[in-house]
């Protein structure tokens, strides 16, 4: 596998990251970057601690980062993932208001312990956390059910104090969203796969509408409309297809769609195959609005959606 | 029979391991012996859709109008959203 670090990768322009990224050879892994600065967003960490996990040290080759923003690196915890020196000196900070480092979760215990020591390092008000916690327990919760990966989930978060926002990236390298899905939603693509899964009441635990006692498959419209009614970037990135949910204006009105394909984004079906999920979401603190408010929406959506679905499996009557 | 939750869960209700767990040992057989159930929610801010999902979905599928068999305490705003997204959607499905 290659990658390559370019000067910026966040979720606006993250086509650039992806073009960098050419999966080739997965027992072996080569990292060059930009030279002069990096400006790099978590859910490509997360990415690149996912890909090196499951390969020997020797296999895992990276450039000497030049970039003085390379530092970043370092401290977000990448190095140590890749097994490598970097070389770099950097004091180390109280992590506080300032990031959670990259983190690997392999089971249940260790996302609720977790999700209790990431909170107080962000220092935010009550209502900023909710939907973060939120995010975080139940995209690592899908990784663990539905990625059949022994690695686990790769997740890391960093507040940008100009946007005044909270960017977190969770990836992994199992299955992929398609074959986990295709179980009991089977699906012609990666894309149709992704929007699938995005759909209120979709599971790949079974193909019964409304799920099963463990799942209900409401889990990644929650997020979407987290991120939606944001206002913000949402990205996910399986197989070869990537769906992002594309920023809105304030001045736009907050319609849930429980379709994704009605939801303002942009789509890639050809991108470098990326085995297991990735996903990334900006959080802005300036308009995180109440979660009760959100919920509400949820609540409307999700109920009509479930209607629709249910009437679409109605048998038709015969008329002769 | 009360479940105090925050004494399972703390005060973020999301793990569903331990949601299936509370409904496989405490609340399946108190409503197979006919026992009223308490959700007591006291502490707990808030709680995930899977939470929930994991805790009650399923009663719903095992038996007739489980809502007149558990109430829910104590439970602030957002929690009592989130419950009646899952037992809302959960009759309609």
């Amino acid at each position: 596998m290659k990658l390559h670090l370019p000067h910026g990768a966040f979720l606006g322009n993250f086509d650039q990251f992806i073009q960098g990224f050419d999966p080739g050879d997965h027992k072996k892994i080569s990292i060059t970057a930009a030279d002069r600065w990096l400006w790099i967003h978590p859910l490509c960490l997360s990415m690149i601690a996912a890909l090196a996990s499951g390969l020997e040290a020797k296999n895992i080759r990276c450039q000497k980062i030049t970039a003085k923003s390379g530092h970043y690196l370092e401290r977000m915890g990448l190095f140590k993932f890749l097994g490598i020196k970097s070389g770099m000196r950097i004091s180390r900070h109280d992590p506080s208001g300032r990031f959670i480092p990259l983190t690997q979760i392999k089971n249940s215990t260790d996302l609720t312990k977790f999700i209790t020591e990431m909170i107080p390092l962000l220092h935010l008000q009550p209502k900023q956390v909710e939907p973060i916690r939120y995010i975080v327990s139940e995209l690592v919760r899908n990784v663990f059910e539905h990625a059949a990966s022994t690695q686990g989930a790769f997740v890391c978060a960093q507040y940008y104090a100009r946007s005044n926002t909270i960017r977190i990236g969770i990836a992994d390298t199992g299955i992929g969203i398609r074959e986990s899905l295709g179980r009991s939603w089977p699906t012609a693509n990666d894309l149709e796969a992704i929007e699938l899964a995005l759909t209120p009441g979709i599971t790949g635990a079974t193909s019964r509408a409304g799920g099963t006692a463990l799942n209900a498959g409401a889990g990644l419209f929650f997020i979407k409309s987290i991120a939606y009614t944001n206002r913000n970037f949402f990205i996910i990135y399986s197989g070869a297809a990537m769906y992002k949910l594309l920023k809105k204006k304030l001045s736009d009105p907050l319609i849930l769609h429980a379709n994704p394909h009605l939801d303002r984004h942009s789509e890639n079906k050809n991108a470098p195959k990326w085995q297991g999920a990735a996903i990334g979401i900006d959080i802005s603190l300036d308009s995180t609005s109440e979660f009760t408010a959100l919920l509400d929406l949820i609540r409307n959506t999700y109920s009509r959606a479930v209607k629709e679905r249910k009437e679409q499996q109605f048998k038709k009557p015969k008329f002769i | 029979m009360t479940i105090k939750l925050f004494d399972f869960v703390g005060s973020f209700a999301e793990n569903k391991d331990i949601a299936q767990s509370i409904r496989k040992d405490f609340l399946v057989p108190a409503i197979s012996n006919n026992e009223d159930i308490v959700l007591d929610f006291e502490k707990v801010d808030s709680a995930t859709q899977s939470f929930i999902h994991a805790l009650i979905s399923d009663l719903f599928r095992s038996h007739d109008n489980i809502l007149d068999k558990i109430v829910f305490k104590n439970c602030n705003e957002t929690v009592q959203k989130i419950i009646q997204i899952v037992t809302e959607y959960m009759q309609e499905a």
